[in-house]
């Protein structure tokens, strides 16, 4: 069974539409002219099933994170089809909601609902979430006291802890001093045996070796090579560090 | 594809949003007694010695248009550009979109809580009592909260679609402080446009307001009548606008 599976998908974003004030509007109504469409992504396929990790791989500006978002449900693709079966947890990024004048603990529970947990959820895994995250003693305080590392430790913690059947990560992996990286990497290591499916970006290959069992290419939006892991990431290094 | 719980996200962001505006004020709710209170004073000393009006009870009389006026135009506005605050969370986070312009709505209720209750204090003092018809001020207030919940939703979308909107609504703003009764009886106005003012919410809550508590009459059935009319449409308006719009909100944030 496929956990996720795209189908041809492309996504168009229009130029400019950072700027969206009243008189390019009228502009465009009355000249007719249909803003120019930026392609993100063009004609992408492929399936992860499920209990298995998929790695994107590709230059910066390739479509990775548009991609990523798509499969959380976050932007809808221009055409083609996606499918995404099971509980999904997005980790695009740590602490989304986090603000430097709660305390520690508020945030916990701030970002945890965010994240989707209910609030029985949440109160219940709060112990949990503080424990792994090591910040205890200072749970009380108002983040902006914290250090960047205890900052990103915390957030780790509540996104580790939300049980989902998919993980869909963005660079959000390698946090903390060493001793914590050990940590959250076992963690993971953890849930992959469990049987979790993984989506993953990321530039650091060891990170990705052990999580992941295919890799997908992208380069300006389309798919360059899709295979096993190694494979597609020795085709990639030859051609993006010439020798 | 997210099975949050609505409920708690709406607490939590609200929550956020107290805990950080009380948090940073030594003085705390202090300040939402303050700028009411200062109005009050400033306008019952304009149109007690300067520009003497016959009204009884000035103070409670504008109070009754400050406080519904002033929750309007703060929550408008802090609904209409939630979506763009939260521009962040919105591209990264699956939870429901609605929760924003709904959560900066209803964060500016204790506000308005704590100055109903000044309000309610300064005409005890003046010597009018409660009576069974308070019990018609909390559907007042909700008639209130849930009108500007929808325009929140109808203009928080555009205002990402069409950044000039956020002006709009401040300027909006401006002008409804005189298009509203409050520092004049709603009688003073000639009868031709009476049926006009009343399709404002915010002026047709103020004048039932003023019924309950000055007067102490039941609010008239055609005002109530038409306010929530105007409530149903811009919920419903809305939440129409939010749906069409919603599924383009990642591409243009």
């Amino acid at each position: 069974m496929n956990a996720i599976s795209f189908r041809n998908v492309t996504k168009g974003f229009s130029r400019h539409s950072g700027q969206q004030l009243l008189q390019q509007h009228l502009k465009r109504l009355i000249t007719g002219k249909v803003p120019e469409l930026f392609y993100a992504l063009r004609d992408v396929s492929f399936d992860v099933p499920a209990g298995e990790g998929l790695a994107i791989i590709g230059a910066n500006g390739a479509g990775k994170s548009t991609l990523l978002g798509i499969t959380a449900g976050l932007a809808k693709p221009t055409s083609g089809t996606i499918e995404v079966k099971g509980r999904v947890a997005a980790l695009l990024e740590l602490g989304s909601g986090f603000h430097p004048d709660l305390t520690g603990g508020e945030n916990v529970m701030l970002n945890a609902s965010l994240m989707g947990l209910t609030e029985r959820q949440a109160k219940r895994q709060f112990d949990e979430i503080v424990d792994f995250s090591g910040v205890r003693e200072f749970i009380g305080e108002p983040l902006r006291t914290y250090s960047s590392g205890m900052v990103v430790r915390l957030a780790f913690s509540v996104a580790v802890n939300l049980d989902p059947d998919i993980l869909i990560i963005d660079e959000v992996l390698a946090v903390g001093d060493a001793a914590f990286q050990a940590k959250s990497f076992e963690k993971i290591m953890q849930l992959r045996r469990a049987g979790k499916t993984f989506l993953c970006v990321s530039h650091s290959r060891d990170m990705l070796a052990d999580i992941c069992d295919h890799a997908l290419w992208l380069e300006h939006g389309r798919t360059m090579m899709a295979g096993g892991f190694d494979q597609v990431f020795r085709e990639y290094s030859d051609q993006s560090v010439p020798a | 594809m997210w099975q949050g719980d609505l409920r708690f996200v709406l607490k939590s962001l609200i929550l956020k949003d107290f805990r950080i505006r009380y948090r940073n004020m030594s003085l705390g709710v202090f300040w939402s007694l303050l700028n009411p209170s200062v109005m009050m004073l400033v306008m019952t000393f304009v149109f007690t010695k300067i520009l003497p009006s016959s009204r009884p009870n000035f103070p409670v009389f504008v109070l009754c248009g400050l406080i519904p006026f002033s929750f309007f135009t703060i929550a408008w506005l802090s609904g209409t550009t939630s979506l763009i605050d939260n521009a962040g969370l919105i591209k990264k986070v699956r939870v429901p979109r609605e929760v924003f312009p709904i959560a900066a709505v209803l964060s500016n209720c204790l506000h308005l809580v704590i100055q109903v209750a000044l309000l309610l204090s300064i005409a005890l003092f003046s010597g009018m009592h409660v009576t069974p018809r308070w019990l018609w001020l909390p559907l007042i207030w909700v008639l209130e909260v849930a009108f500007t919940c929808g325009l929140a939703l109808g203009f928080s979308v555009l205002n990402v679609f069409i950044r000039d909107t956020r002006y709009v609504v401040e300027s909006a703003n401006t002008v409804l402080f005189w298009l509203v009764p409050i520092f004049y009886p709603f009688e003073a106005i000639p009868a031709r446009f009476k049926n006009l003012y009343q399709y404002n919410p915010i002026a047709a809550l103020v004048l039932a307001m003023r019924q309950v508590i000055l007067d102490d009459t039941a609010p008239s059935a055609s005002i109530m009548m038409k306010a929530g009319i105007v409530t149903l449409v811009a919920i419903g308006g809305g939440w129409l606008l939010f749906r069409q719009l919603k599924p383009r909100l990642y591409d243009y944030l």
